[in-house]
C-alpha cells in the first residue's frame, strides 16, 4: 500500500502554483547556487562583481523571477502547513495578510538590491 | 495502487516511531522548507548592504565569508537546499504518477544523493576560511 503525504490539497490552485514554482525553482536555484559557490567563490564576492552579473538584462530578469517565485512557493508552503496544522478562520485571515505583507517587503527590497547593483534608479 | 486514508493532523509528532518511508519525507521536506524561506528573508536583509554602497556590502560579505562558522552554515544551507530539490523532484514525480510504489527507495536514494553531493562540495566550501 502506498500513501501519499502532502500538505496541500491535490489538484487545488495553491497546490498547482506550487508544482509550477517549484520546476522552475528546482534549476535556477541549483543554477544559483552553481555559479555563486563553484564558478565564482563567496569569499571573492564585492560589489563591482555583483553589479557586473546584474547589469545583464537576461541575468537580472532571471534573478527578479527567482525571487518572486521563490518567495511565493516559500510563502505558500508556510500558509498551507499552517492550515494542515489546523489554522482556520480569523487566525487565517490574520495569518494569510501577514504573509502577504511580508512577501511584498521581502520583494520590493529584492527588486531595491539589484536595482543598486545594475545602476537602476527607479525604485 | 494509491489509497487515501484519515492520518488525522500530521503533525503529530507523537507517533513518530510508527513513521513510514514517506512520513519522514514529509517531515524532512517541511522542516528544510521552513528552513529555506527563513533563509531567503535573512538572505535578501543581508544583501540589502549594497543599498549603503559598495563598501557596505563588500565589507560586509568578505567579512560574514571570513567567519569559519558562517562557512559551516553554508554547507548546513546546501544539504538543505539539495535535499528539499531532490525530495521535491520526487514529489512532482509522485504528483504524476510515476514511482508512488517505489517511493521509499526513491527518498533513501534522495537521503545518499543529498550526503555524497554535500561531502563532495566541503572543500569548495570551505576553501580560503583558515
Amino acid at each position: 500500500m502506498a500513501e501519499r503525504y502532502s500538505s496541500f490539497r491535490p489538484g487545488g490552485r495553491r497546490w498547482l502554483w506550487q508544482r509550477i514554482t517549484a520546476a522552475f525553482l528546482a534549476v535556477v536555484l541549483s543554477f544559483h547556487f552553481f555559479l555563486l559557490h563553484f564558478v565564482y567563490h563567496a569569499d571573492e564576492v564585492t560589489f563591482a562583481l555583483s553589479s557586473a552579473r546584474m547589469e545583464s538584462w537576461t541575468y537580472y530578469s532571471l534573478m527578479i523571477l527567482f525571487l518572486i517565485t521563490a518567495t511565493f512557493h516559500g510563502v505558500n508552503g508556510v500558509y498551507n502547513a499552517l492550515i494542515n496544522q489546523g489554522l482556520t478562520g480569523t487566525k487565517q485571515t490574520i495569518v494569510k495578510w501577514t504573509l502577504v505583507v511580508a512577501s511584498a517587503i521581502l520583494i520590493v527590497q529584492g527588486v531595491r538590491t539589484a536595482n543598486a547593483w545594475a545602476g537602476i534608479s527607479i525604485l | 495502487m494509491s489509497q487515501s486514508y484519515n492520518r488525522g493532523l500530521i503533525e503529530d509528532f507523537g507517533r513518530w516511531r510508527e513513521f513510514s518511508a514517506g512520513m519522514w519525507a514529509w517531515v524532512f521536506h517541511k522542516f528544510t522548507g521552513w528552513v529555506l524561506v527563513g533563509y531567503l528573508f535573512t538572505h535578501i536583509a543581508v544583501l540589502s548592504t549594497a543599498l549603503s554602497g559598495a563598501a557596505a556590502y563588500t565589507g560586509t560579505i568578505q567579512t560574514l565569508e571570513g567567519l569559519l562558522v558562517v562557512r559551516i552554515l553554508e554547507v548546513g544551507l546546501l544539504a538543505v537546499a539539495v535535499f528539499h530539490i531532490l525530495n521535491g523532484l520526487r514529489l512532482l514525480m509522485i504528483d504524476l504518477g510515476i514511482g508512488l510504489e517505489s517511493q521509499d527507495k526513491s527518498f533513501y536514494a534522495s537521503l545518499i544523493l543529498t550526503g555524497a553531493i554535500t561531502v563532495a562540495s566541503v572543500p569548495t566550501f570551505i576553501a580560503g576560511a583558515f
